[in-house]
C-alpha cells in the first residue's frame, strides 16, 4: 500500500499538527514501512474462524449507580484555563 | 413539475438522569457557568470515565418504547473532532453498534395512519455551551451541560410533509414524557431535531440531493424550516441549478435558511472503540427489568380514555399528547360523573389559560379535583355555566376550592322561586313596551325580558325556573 504526502498532509491537519516539508518526507516514508509490515504480517494469518473483536477490553457492563456527587469549585476547575473571565474558559472566537 | 419532499429526522434528547453520564456532576439545568464541573467532564487527562447505569436503563426504555431491537452487546466510541464545546476533543457516542434500532412510530395524519421507521437510538455525551462576544474576539465556554446523557434518534427518510414530521415529533416527545426519559424542555434544549430534506420530481426513484437543517428547538421553528426548505430546494431545481450536499441553519425569524459554509469534506470523525468504558451487555433478564418498567404509552392511553370514561375519540386523542394534562385528565374525571365536561374544560378553559399565561401543563395552579368539583357545582345546578367561567377565573389566580369561591362571592344560583318572581313582575312591570310586543305574537320579546331578570340577579337565577315565572306572570296579563 502507497502512503502519499497528501495522506500525511491530511493527517496532521485532522490532529493540528504543524509539519515541516523535511519531517512530512519522513514520516510518508516510515508510515509506509510500518503499514506494509503489519498489513503482511496480518495476511500471513489465518483468520477464517476468528470474529471481529469489537473491543479490546474483555469486561462489560462496569457502571456507577446515578448518584450526585459534589462538584469542583469553579476556582479549581478554572486553574487550568490560560484565559478565564465571568467563571468562563476564554477561546479565541469561534462560530462554526 | 410536481415535486416530492424526502424528510429524516436526527432529534437529540437529554436523558432526565440525575447526575451526567460518565461522572456525578448534577445535570441540573441553569446553575452558574462552570459550576456543574469536575476532571471527568472537562476532559483532563488521566481522568477514568465510568458508565451511568440509568442512561442505559433510559435509552433502552425508549428504544422499547420505540418498538426498537434492544442489542444484546453494544459499545462507545470516540468520535473525534475540534471544537471548544467539547474539551475532549472527542465526543463520546456510539458508531456501528448501538442500542436500540430498527424501530418505528405509528402517526396519523389526514385520518391514514403511517409507519415511520426509526433506523437507531444511541446513546453520547452532550457537549458545553459557548458565548460568543459580539463585539469582540472571544467566546466565552461553559462546560455545565457537558456530559449531560443524551440519546440521538434517528429515523429513516419517511416523512413526506412537515405534517408528518410535526406528527412524529410530537408522538415521540409524548413517548419520552410518559416514559420519563426525558423532561423534553425545548426552551431549555432539552429536545431538539435536525431535519435532512431532499426533493425529487415525483415519481422518480432516487433520492435528490439532501441538505442538513441543525439544531431546531421548537415545534414551530421544525415545521417552517421543513416548508422553508422545501420551498428553496424546489425553487432552485426549477431554475435548473444544482442542490448542494450541505448543513444549512434555520434562521426562524427571517424564515429562511442559510449555508454555514461548512467544509463538509473536512469533516473525518475518525470514529474508534472507547478504550476508557467497556462494553455494554443487555441480557433478557435485564430486558425483562427495564421492560416492566414502561408505564402505559399514549396509544393505549387514548384507547383506555375512550372505553373507560367514555370520552371521543378526538378529545382522547388531544388530552393524551400530553402527559401532565391526560394525568390531570384522570385525576379530575375519577373524582366526576361527567368526564365529558372535564375534557370540555381541558381543552378549552385550561388551554386557553396555559396559552395565555406561557405555563406548562405540569405547573397549573389548579388541583384536578377543583376542577371536578367545579363541573359537580354546573352539574348539580348549584351555579349557572356562565358563573363557572368566573368562578374558574378565581380558582386559576387563587387555588381556592371552587364551593369556597361560590360561598365567598355569593355566586350561588338563587332558586327561591318568590324571589325569582317579584324580580320578574318587576321586570314586566318595566318594560311594558316588550309586554305588548309579547302579547302581541312577537314571540322573540321574551328572550329580551329574559335577558333583562338575568341581568337583575347578575346571572345567578336559575333559568329554568325565571322562563316558567315569566310564563305564568305575563299570561296573568
Amino acid at each position: 500500500m502507497a502512503i502519499t504526502k497528501e495522506d500525511i498532509e491530511r493527517l496532521a491537519d485532522l490532529a493540528r499538527l504543524n509539519l515541516t516539508p523535511e519531517e512530512i518526507e519522513k514520516l510518508t516514508g516510515d508510515m509506509e514501512t510500518i503499514i506494509n509490515y503489519s498489513m503482511n504480517k496480518l495476511n500471513e494469518l489465518n483468520t477464517d474462524d476468528v470474529l471481529p473483536m469489537e473491543h479490546v477490553l474483555p469486561i462489560s457492563n462496569v457502571f456507577r449507580e446515578d448518584i450526585c456527587e459534589k462538584s469542583f469549585d469553579r476556582e479549581e476547575i478554572l486553574k487550568n484555563a490560560p484565559e478565564k473571565a465571568e467563571g468562563c474558559f476564554l477561546v479565541p472566537k469561534v462560530v462554526e | 413539475m410536481e415535486y416530492e419532499v424526502v424528510i429524516g429526522l436526527e432529534i437529540h434528547a437529554e436523558l432526565d438522569t440525575r447526575s451526567k453520564i460518565y461522572c456525578g456532576c448534577t445535570t441540573e439545568f441553569g446553575g452558574e457557568p462552570n459550576t456543574h464541573c469536575c476532571p471527568i467532564c472537562t476532559g483532563m487527562p488521566g481522568v477514568l470515565p465510568v458508565l451511568n447505569k440509568t442512561v442505559v436503563e433510559y435509552a433502552v426504555r425508549a428504544g422499547l418504547a420505540a418498538n426498537c431491537a434492544i442489542s444484546s452487546f453494544s459499545k462507545q466510541d470516540r468520535k473525534n473532532y475540534f471544537y471548544p464545546d467539547l474539551p475532549k476533543a472527542y465526543q463520546t457516542s456510539q458508531y456501528d453498534l448501538p442500542l436500540c434500532k430498527n424501530g418505528y412510530l405509528e402517526i396519523e395524519v389526514d385520518g391514514s395512519v403511517k409507519k415511520i421507521g426509526i433506523t437507531r437510538i444511541h446513546i453520547e455525551e452532550d457537549a458545553g455551551k459557548l458565548i460568543h462576544d459580539e463585539s469582540g474576539k472571544v467566546s466565552y465556554v461553559d462546560y455545565n451541560r457537558c456530559g449531560v446523557p443524551l440519546i440521538e434518534i434517528v429515523t429513516e427518510p419517511d416523512m413526506r410533509s412537515s405534517a408528518e414530521v410535526k406528527a412524529f415529533f410530537e408522538k415521540l416527545k409524548s413517548i419520552l414524557e410518559y416514559t420519563s426519559v426525558s423532561d423534553c424542555k425545548m426552551q431549555e434544549g432539552s429536545l431538539r431535531a435536525d431535519v435532512n430534506l431532499s426533493v425529487r420530481p415525483k415519481g422518480q426513484k432516487e433520492f435528490g440531493t439532501r441538505t442538513e437543517i441543525k439544531n431546531l428547538n421548537s415545534v414551530r421553528a421544525i415545521v417552517r424550516a421543513v416548508d422553508g426548505e422545501a420551498r428553496r430546494q424546489i425553487s432552485v431545481l426549477e431554475r435548473n441549478g444544482v442542490i448542494v450536499q450541505e448543513t444549512r441553519r434555520w434562521d426562524d425569524e427571517k424564515g429562511e435558511s442559510y449555508s454555514m459554509r461548512d467544509k463538509e469534506e473536512a469533516h473525518d470523525y475518525r470514529y474508534f472503540p472507547e478504550p476508557d468504558l467497556t462494553p455494554v451487555v443487555v441480557d433478557e433478564a435485564w430486558l425483562d427489568k427495564i421492560r416492566s418498567s414502561i408505564p402505559e404509552l399514549p396509544d393505549e392511553r387514548r384507547k383506555r380514555f375512550i372505553a373507560e370514561y367514555g370520552i371521543p375519540a378526538y378529545d382522547a386523542a388531544f388530552i393524551t399528547g400530553s402527559k401532565p394534562l391526560a394525568d390531570f385528565f384522570e385525576a379530575a374525571a375519577k373524582e366526576s360523573k361527567n368526564a365529558k365536561a372535564i375534557s370540555n374544560w381541558i381543552m378549552g378553559d385550561v388551554m386557553k389559560k396555559l396559552n395565555d399565561t406561557g405555563l406548562e401543563p405540569l405547573d397549573m395552579p389548579i388541583k384536578p379535583e377543583s376542577l371536578s368539583r367545579l363541573v359537580s357545582l354546573i352539574d348539580e345546578n348549584v351555579i349557572s355555566g356562565k358563573i363557572a367561567k368566573q368562578v374558574f377565573e378565581i380558582m386559576w389566580d387563587t387555588g381556592e376550592d371552587p364551593a369556597d369561591i361560590v360561598e365567598k362571592e355569593g355566586l350561588k344560583v338563587v332558586t327561591d322561586t318568590e324571589e325569582i318572581r317579584s324580580i320578574v313582575i318587576q321586570v314586566i312591570s318595566a318594560n311594558p313596551k316588550s309586554v305588548e310586543d309579547y302579547k302581541s305574537g312577537k314571540t322573540k320579546a321574551i328572550g329580551f325580558l329574559v335577558g333583562q331578570i338575568m341581568r337583575e340577579t347578575k346571572g345567578k337565577a336559575d333559568p329554568q325556573a325565571v322562563n316558567r315565572l315569566l310564563k305564568e306572570e305575563l299570561d296573568k296579563l
